[in-house]
């Protein structure tokens, strides 16, 4: 039989736009702290560790390597590293307690994107042969990307700017974004996208913790039981793929079982307005879905943390009752390249 | 507190790249002004080329030559173009596709405004006047009126075909070690050594880093350690290093600071590399107005004794 497996505790900085005061194990231990206090454990009682973080942003090698300092690494632990996104560090960690390796796990991931410029560092993830050359940053494909989802009149800037302004609003009641409240639409930053299109660029991190069954009932009133996890990739080339669509995240839903009921909440990982519009129609969501009630990436988007922030304020939702079934998407890569989704439900009430 | 140290960092790679034969044959066509694309198990022409089928992926060679005229799928207009782009003036990011193909290759379009940019434009390519075999070869794409271009049928095979690229890179990054680290160089520089005592485990870690590596908790208590320590182990360098003035054979050395709970390393100096011991007791040395020490040296003291050490080795 499988194994059930619940998100029982989230945490995560506040998201600022440096922390250069902070080195990285700095920025990541109160969010280890919260997550460990909030289920009473210890570093030493957690049976798997696994975190995401990219050394392009910091511009160093095996930086990762520095916030082992922040989980206590003696005696010496299971561990696991994944240059990306905490949200595959989830994935892992998921897929190792399924195996029964382990009881409990806690994920964290951290962007620092202060020290670098995240426009030019981005461009080091795409083909090194025919596109990097041309140093082309992450607005400008996600601007071509919103421009064709224009022409197909999926949207149109206004629509757009609604996004955002939605966004920011709801991240009114997020104490830990970064942008809230009325921003302003702003000047293009690469036309069609305007400044308020864009996420803010800014540092944070993020933690979770993982638990079977009963362990996961012993730790947490209401655990957020993973119904499902899948992540899937399209081809690199930008221009292979359509890109007013999707096709990868639709079937990474359906692979983790979002479309067998409906879900309340979902927390999506775009971080450009276009972004959305596009996940929406992937992911069928109709209007009565709460979409991002946290401001979502637009309101704070330390890479590498972002999407498992999305996982964790969904969790967070179904611990306090706000949501009984939730979906948590994550994005990685130019114009959505790749995306994982998870279906997150609380136990009936 | 004192503020928190920063200074630029360049990461910077000339990445020498590798060419199977299809990225082979497309690079050094556009060296030669030809632009091949690759057919698909279903006879779908890619452009940029690629070796293995994206829906099957099954491996493909069958090149094809496609014209340098095309149709933009979708544009955005870059207004405040950055370092390392296709063009030092405002322009459009562009996916082209050329007529012969079925997908499309980003460049960049020379116009003169957005106004004159829009999807299902025509446009061709403007050849870079020195070509190397790069994307870059071509230099952006132009507005464009006429008929579409037609191939020549060109084979893909060149008489000196490309077998790899460099492709550069450079990113600049503003480092900054935080707080614990802004700590230890700026008291390095008055020329003490401090670390950072545990609240929990009590011991004390040099350089300090803000967290206990054992018990994964806060560090914040300040603590003067040295200048005098205990070699705990230490090895013999033979190769010399690039850029680096120091005659080999030297020792570097894991140092057991006067008061550390952790050994920091160093290298050893004013000794034969030979008589450097496990015990033997040293102290930093200063070069002039260096902001750390250039190496540790014996300090004539008896040696200590393997018990006061072994726990820190």
């Amino acid at each position: 039989m499988t194994r059930e497996i619940a998100v029982i505790a989230f945490a995560q900085t506040d998201h600022r736009r440096s922390t250069e005061e902070s080195s990285e194990v700095e920025l990541l231990m109160p969010v280890l702290h919260d997550v460990l206090a909030q289920t009473g454990l210890k570093t030493a009682d957690i049976g798997f560790t696994c975190s995401g973080s990219s050394d392009y942003l910091a511009g160093r090698a095996f930086s990762f390597t520095l916030t082992l300092d922040g989980v206590g690494a003696w005696p010496p632990l299971s561990e696991s590293h994944v240059e990306m996104d905490g949200a595959w560090a989830l994935y892992e960690a998921w897929t190792k307690l399924l195996t029964g390796d382990a009881d409990t796990a806690l994920v964290y991931s951290y962007g620092k994107c202060s020290p670098g410029s995240v426009r030019d560092v981005l461009t080091r993830q795409l083909d090194p042969y025919y596109v990097a050359p041309l140093w082309p940053d992450s607005i400008a494909l996600a601007a071509l990307q919103a421009q064709a989802l224009i022409d197909a009149g999926h949207t149109d800037e206004p629509a757009l700017a609604a996004v955002g302004a939605r966004s920011r609003a709801d991240a009114e009641a997020n104490p830990h974004a970064q942008l809230r409240g009325r921003v302003p639409q702003g000047d293009y930053a690469v036309r069609p996208l305007r400044t308020g299109d864009c996420p803010p660029v800014g540092d944070g991190a993020a933690a979770v913790i993982l638990a079977a069954g009963e362990r996961a009932r012993r730790l947490c009133a209401r655990p957020a039981w993973i119904r499902g996890i899948d992540h899937r990739i399209e081809a690199h080339g930008l221009g292979v793929r359509d890109l007013t669509d999707s096709p990868s995240a639709r079937l990474a839903a359906e692979r983790a079982g979002a479309f067998e009921r409906p879900v309340d909440t979902a927390e999506l990982h775009a971080p450009f307005t276009a972004q959305e519009v596009i996940l929406r129609r992937a992911f069928r969501l109709g209007d009565d879905v709460r979409v991002n009630p946290s401001g979502g990436a637009l309101a704070a988007n330390p890479l590498m943390a972002a999407g498992l922030i999305r996982i964790g304020e969904a969790a967070a939702r179904i611990h306090r009752g706000a949501s009984d079934r939730a979906l948590a998407h994550a994005t990685s890569g130019p114009c959505l390249q790749q995306n994982l989704v998870a279906v997150l439900e609380g136990d009936p009430r | 507190m004192p503020e928190v140290l920063r200074a630029p960092l360049v990461v910077e790679f000339p990445f020498t790249r590798s060419l199977g034969p299809v990225q082979s044959a497309f690079l050094t066509g556009l060296r030669e002004r030809v632009v091949l694309g690759v057919r698909t198990t279903d006879g779908r022409i890619l452009v940029p080329p690629v070796e293995y089928d994206p829906g099957t992926a099954e491996e493909i060679h069958d090149l094809v030559e496609v014209a340098p005229t095309g149709t933009v799928t979708t544009w955005a207009w870059n207004h405040a173009p950055r370092r390392g782009q296709p063009l030092g003036s405002p322009f459009a990011w562009v996916l082209v596709r050329l007529d012969g193909a079925d997908t499309a290759l980003l460049h960049a379009l020379d116009a003169p405004g957005p106004d004159a940019v829009s999807t299902g434009m025509r446009v061709r390519i403007r050849w870079a006047e020195e070509r190397t075999g790069a994307i870059t070869d071509i230099a952006c794409f132009e507005p464009y009126d006429g008929e579409p271009q037609r191939p020549d049928g060109h084979t893909g095979e060149f008489e000196d075909p490309l077998t790899g690229i460099v492709a550069p890179a450079r990113l600049d990054y503003t480092y900054s070690p935080g707080r614990a680290q802004s700590a230890y160089i700026d008291a390095l520089s008055e020329r003490h050594t401090v670390g950072e005592r545990c609240p929990s485990c009590r011991k004390v870690y040099v350089p300090p880093r803000g967290a206990c590596p054992t018990c994964g908790v806060a560090t914040s208590e300040r603590v003067e350690v040295g200048p005098r320590g205990t070699v705990t182990t230490f090895c013999i360098v033979n190769i010399k290093a690039r850029n680096l003035d120091i005659e080999v054979p030297y020792v570097y050395a894991h140092i057991a600071l006067d008061g550390a709970d952790l050994a920091l390393h160093a290298r050893i100096g004013g000794i034969p590399y030979d008589q450097v011991r496990m015990g033997l007791r040293v102290e930093p040395v200063w070069a002039e107005g260096a902001r750390f020490p250039d190496h540790y040296r014996p300090t004539g003291e008896p040696d200590a004794p393997y018990e006061t050490y072994k726990e820190l080795l």
